[in-house]
């Protein structure tokens, strides 16, 4: 081929510049939730009333007080909201995706990754409010876990971590499907039976066997139980390693095929 | 600019078929069809969207496929579906596409600041993009491709939905651009726009060039206005059309249901003789008007369908449901 390269032209984007627009994409990012603070309103309203409600409904009946089921609930509610944190990539991402403003992107010569690489920055910060805000919410409760302030910040790590991992399957599913609404319809259809059979709320040894068996099956199962023996008793157990090798094999599967998808689709 | 046998297909759809194109630098181009023509598939491919199925174009002397990052490097890009984003401000957008495009932090606001400035939207600057008009959003639409100055500018439909003010307006804009030495691709479906914009002019239809020429040629092609006469009793139209006929030397038709005859006008100055003569037969009129040549004349002339039916209003129906 006898392309010439005009001066000061670049063939590809150098990482630098990648890095430079994916902070950018982030920054807008960051813009949208000033516009539209509603849509952040899950990230910090949704693990308080969660808090607040499971503490007083399930504390009595499932804990014999509720102070103690802090101590049970506390890693569960962690997981549940920044897991549904996590669907709203996702939807993010198709919303974006089927707007106008994605194409005027992919006319400007930025790194083709920056957008979704952006979205993704920007979702481990709402991930973190989140955590912060449940812990504060147990802590208002009277929760006082035995782990620490050490603890604390591990496992949210380890739930970010996850979610972050998560948010990649989040992100091809977004990507394939059509709607946000419908991605929102597959993630509530999956994430319920996920987070209720986890062990969140609920000890997984006063179900029957045959749900103990599914609650074993279910990644998010172990991931609460390496959160709760962390807090609880500072111990970073056998569930934290396969918590992280779990997340680790999601991104290896998923985020080639978000990207290739990302990369067909746009 | 230049594209050879460019394709696209959409299931057995061929959007666009075997398109040639070659556009001087410093020219506007004006890429003329009706909806559905393939004129936006078009502008995609070259603008980098979508990858043509067969066939390859080159934007100053660049692979619009395999180099697709250096092409976006000298294009702009403004349409309907690349467009700005909703829930940020005016001036947030355009800061963002200019850190986007490397400007620093300080010169993408002065950036930003400056083009709202150019394209007199300093006021709604801070305001939600939810509130502007069709004439705002597509002034800060192209305002958003202006950042840099881009060498090849693509225009997809820049006046569609817009009112006659806005759309002047839109137009000084584009010839501005031009004289700064861009070069421009625009595409529209009014024949006018692109008469008082483009250098040339490509007509296309079902993804095909039907015509490639100057607008003056073009036209020239297409030939002539189109006198309409609405005589005040219906049931003069025939004795109208027949008058009309042997005086003007074209053949006429009528539409009865709208009451009317329309006749092609090789010269102007014989209307003055079949008025006279029409008004000694006592063949009163309600109405006259001349009509210019319109698309679906441009259509209608260089496809070669202009024996089908002959009411003007029959074609323009006839060209909307064109697929």
């Amino acid at each position: 081929m006898t392309t010439t390269i005009t001066p000061g032209l670049r063939r590809t984007p150098s990482p630098a510049q990648t890095l430079r627009n994916t902070l950018t994409m982030a920054y807008r990012g960051l813009l949208t939730i000033k516009r539209t603070p509603e849509q952040f309103l899950d990230v910090v309203a949704q693990p308080i009333l969660f808090t607040i409600l499971f503490t007083f409904l399930f504390g009595g009946a499932i804990a014999g007080d509720t102070t103690s089921y802090l101590t049970f609930l506390i890693p569960g509610i962690l997981v549940q909201s920044i897991i549904t944190a996590a669907v709203a990539t996702g939807a993010g991402l198709r919303e974006d995706m089927n707007s106008g403003v994605f194409d005027r992107f992919h006319t400007l010569p930025i790194a083709r990754i920056a957008p979704l690489a952006g979205a993704l920055l920007i979702d481990t910060l709402r991930y973190t409010i989140t955590a912060i805000t449940t812990f504060l919410a147990g802590l208002a409760l009277g929760y006082r876990p035995d782990g620490g302030l050490s603890a604390m910040v591990g496992a949210a790590l380890l739930v970010i971590g996850c979610a972050w991992a998560l948010s990649w399957v989040f992100a091809f599913l977004g990507i394939i499907s059509r709607t946000p609404e419908a991605l929102q319809g597959i993630a509530t259809f999956v994430l319920y039976p996920l987070t209720l059979l986890s062990g969140a709320f609920v000890p997984i040894d006063t179900m029957p066997d045959w749900l103990q068996t599914a609650a074993h099956l279910n990644p998010l199962t172990y991931l609460v139980s390496a959160a709760r023996e962390l807090l609880n008793t500072g111990v970073i157990g056998t569930d934290f390693v396969l918590s992280i090798l779990a997340a680790m094999a999601i991104v290896i599967v998923f985020a080639p095929l978000s990207v290739r998808a990302y990369k067909r689709n746009t | 600019m230049q594209a050879h046998q460019l394709t696209k297909t959409f299931g057995d759809h061929r959007a666009v078929d075997g398109l040639d194109l070659d556009i001087r630098a410093g020219s506007i181009y004006g890429l003329l069809g009706p909806n559905g023509s393939g004129k936006t598939t078009t502008v995609r491919m070259l603008a980098t969207l979508s990858a043509p199925d067969s066939g390859s174009a080159r934007i100053f002397g660049h692979d619009v496929v395999a180099d697709a990052h250096l092409v976006r490097q000298l294009i702009a890009v403004t349409g309907q579906y690349a467009s700005v984003d909703e829930r940020l401000s005016a001036t947030e957008n355009l800061v963002i596409f200019a850190r986007l495009l490397g400007l620093t932090r300080a010169a993408a606001r002065r950036r930003a600041a400056e083009l709202l400035e150019e394209f007199d939207l300093t006021e709604a600057a801070g305001r939600a993009l939810s509130t502007f008009s069709g004439g705002m959003r597509r002034r800060l639409d192209l305002a958003a491709s202006l950042i840099v100055r881009p060498p090849l500018i693509f225009l997809d439909e820049p006046t569609t939905g817009l009112d006659p003010r806005n759309r002047t307006r839109m137009w000084a804009i584009i010839r501005r651009l031009v004289e700064q030495g861009s070069t421009v691709l625009l595409t529209t479906q009014y024949l006018e726009e692109a008469d008082q914009l483009a250098d040339r002019i490509m007509v296309i239809e079902q993804g095909r060039a039907i015509a490639d020429d100057t607008p003056d040629q073009l036209k020239a092609s297409v030939g002539r206005s189109v006198l309409i006469l609405r005589p005040q009793d219906r049931a003069a139209l025939d004795g109208v059309r027949q008058r009309a006929e042997a005086l003007l030397g074209t053949r006429a038709t009528i539409s009865p249901e709208a009451g009317r005859v329309s006749v092609p006008l090789a010269d102007p100055g014989t209307v003055t003789d079949l008025l006279n003569d029409l008004r000694r037969n006592g063949l009163r009129l309600s109405e006259l008007s001349v009509q210019k040549p319109t698309l679906d004349e441009v259509f209608l002339t260089l496809t070669g369908h202009a024996a089908e039916p002959h009411d003007r209003t029959a074609h323009t129906t006839t060209q909307d449901s064109t697929p």
